[in-house]
């Protein structure tokens, strides 16, 4: 049998945990579709005021991001772990938080990438303005894979669980904290027409901070749950 | 001295020895605590003048701060105990670090109370999104985090790692999300609420303040070996030396 | 100063009594639970060896 090199290793799960999302397409729709209906609920629970809805625009698309990308993150091992693939993974010659990261690039590309493209059509409906379009998608690109690094590590950590969900939700939200309230701000404030760098630099760092880390971290908790 | 250190170390690791010398301390450390409290509270309630802004309100300060302190502090231990439980899978460490937990929590809980019971009559209402209150309510959920994830992995060795890893990643969370929220706060609410930062605090006021904070590290102490003999006679109970406890 | 007027901390003996007898309640409520909790442990691991040595003598 050939020898992988790490590069290799890398691109063949993500291009294996692609094509498996793809084979699986209502498990790609779902987060989308929850986000999509979270966000439509907001209308109609505060009002259709233009001005209040305009207002709470960002607010409310990055709590309902937050929301999807939790109820989405039990997918980037659950399936793995059933069917025994994980622990082939753990068992492997490559160093397991490379893997993690490949994994979990695989799971922002199925469950951010949609939220991405489909944010401006929501802000758009939400009346949101139009000079913040572009910051909305930078926080999102920016702001996303932090939460599905994050929750990597609070997956890791419940796998083995029967009712893993809430404690996850428990676990991964406060961690969401520092994302949630920058990448808001940086839409409210070019919202307003005012230069939103300072978030969006707040954001960069913690997008690197998480991608240095997590890995690790996920890795250390996985070899643990499965122990 | 290293060598002595160490030695130190792997007794005070070993159950049975820990178990002993935490029950020799524990009178003496109580005795201790209930000096500290009184004298604390004579102090802060008795002794300090009223505040000239505040008036007696700011009396809540005394178990405030000090409950507000130690719910840092705990989260704290609970960390290094993690690196101590990954790195030398210390049972001993394991038993720290969850018994440490709910103490935690509880003095979580009581500086968001005492908190809120503060702001009323200073704000006006139980509750404003001050940058304080909203961190001490995120370590809230962090603490409960901690503590359901133990309670919801049966096997109880896995689940003190798997809460070591948490509060590892809790500890190198929590400044960031400290100054996310001081900064969020700054944007949002502008120095309307800035009544509580740094007085340029009195001696009379101060000493008190240190003592109180002094016996509630103490009672931490005190909690924290009560709970860990308690949970490991539970999960020694079938070694020798428990036995040997028993009988004699 | 009178005692009555210690006790009205200024009109705002709601709160400072309300904050310190909170604290008081979480205290000693952190402080029973795992003391009972010890003493059950101790109870129970007694009547234990208890059980067994009636065990031991009548197989004896």
């Amino acid at each position: 049998m050939k020898r992988l090199s790490l590069n290799q290793a890398f691109w063949y799960l993500l291009r294996r945990d692609l094509l498996l999302a793809f084979r699986n397409r209502s498990e790609l729709a779902n987060p989308l579709l929850f986000f999509i209906m979270v966000i439509t609920l907001f209308p109609l629970a505060v009002g259709a005021e233009p001005n209040l809805l305009a207002r709470i625009a960002p607010g409310i698309i990055w709590v309902a991001a937050l929301l999807a990308s939790m109820l989405s993150l039990d997918g980037i091992f659950r399936s793995d772990f059933e069917d025994g693939t994980l622990e082939q993974m753990l068992l492997s010659a490559h160093p397991v938080p490379v893997l993690v990261l490949a994994k979990v690039t695989a799971h922002w590309l199925v469950t951010g990438l949609p939220l991405l493209i489909i944010s401006p059509l929501l802000a758009m409906m939400l009346g949101l303005d139009e000079s913040a379009y572009g910051i909305l998608l930078l926080t999102i690109l920016l702001g996303t894979p932090v939460l599905s690094l994050i929750g990597s590590i609070g997956v890791a950590l419940t796998i083995g669980l029967r009712k893993g969900g809430i404690i996850l939700s428990l676990l991964v939200l406060p961690l969401y904290v520092p994302v949630l309230i920058f990448s808001a701000s940086a839409i409210d404030v070019a919202a307003v027409g005012l230069s939103a760098t300072a978030q969006i630099k707040m954001l960069l760092a913690f997008l690197f901070l998480a991608l240095s880390l997590s890995p690790w971290a996920t890795a250390a908790a996985l070899r643990m749950s499965m122990s | 001295m290293f060598k002595w250190f160490t030695k130190w170390f792997h007794r005070l690791g070993s159950p049975p020895h820990f178990y002993r010398i935490a029950g020799l301390w524990l009178p003496w450390l109580s005795g201790l605590f209930g000096i500290l409290v009184i004298a604390g509270l004579y102090g802060g309630l008795v002794l300090a003048p009223p505040d000239y802004q505040q008036g007696e309100s700011y009396r809540i300060i005394f178990v405030h701060v000090p409950a507000a302190w130690m719910s840092l502090f705990i989260y704290m231990v609970m960390a290094f105990c993690g690196v101590v439980v990954l790195v030398w899978r210390m049972k001993l460490a394991e038993i720290v670090l969850i018994s440490a937990a709910p103490v935690g929590a509880s003095f979580t809980f009581l500086a968001l109370v005492t908190g809120s019971l503060w702001g009323k009559p200073m704000w006006g209402t139980y509750w404003v999104w001050d940058a304080r209150l909203t961190s001490e309510l995120i370590l809230l959920f962090l603490y409960l985090g901690v503590i359901g994830l133990y309670g919801a992995i049966d096997d109880k060795r896995v689940a003190a790692r798997a809460v070591a890893t948490l509060a590892i990643v809790g500890v190198v969370n929590i400044p960031i999300i400290h100054y996310s929220v001081e900064w969020w706060n700054s944007l949002h609410q502008g120095p309307t609420v800035t009544k509580f930062d740094k007085p340029s605090i009195h001696w009379s006021m101060l000493i008190p303040l240190l003592l109180m904070a002094l016996a509630f590290k103490l009672y931490f102490i005190i909690s924290l070996f009560q709970r860990v003999r308690a949970e490991l006679l539970h999960r020694e109970r079938n070694s020798r030396w428990v036995e040997e406890l028993i009988r004699s | 100063m009178s005692l009555s007027e210690f006790f009205n901390m200024g009109g705002y003996a709601v709160f400072v009594w309300s904050s310190y007898g909170l604290t008081l309640v979480v205290l000693v409520i952190n402080w029973l639970l795992p003391y009972q909790q010890h003493k059950k442990t101790l109870r129970k691991l007694k009547r234990q060896l208890r059980q067994d040595k009636q065990i031991d003598d009548t197989s004896t």
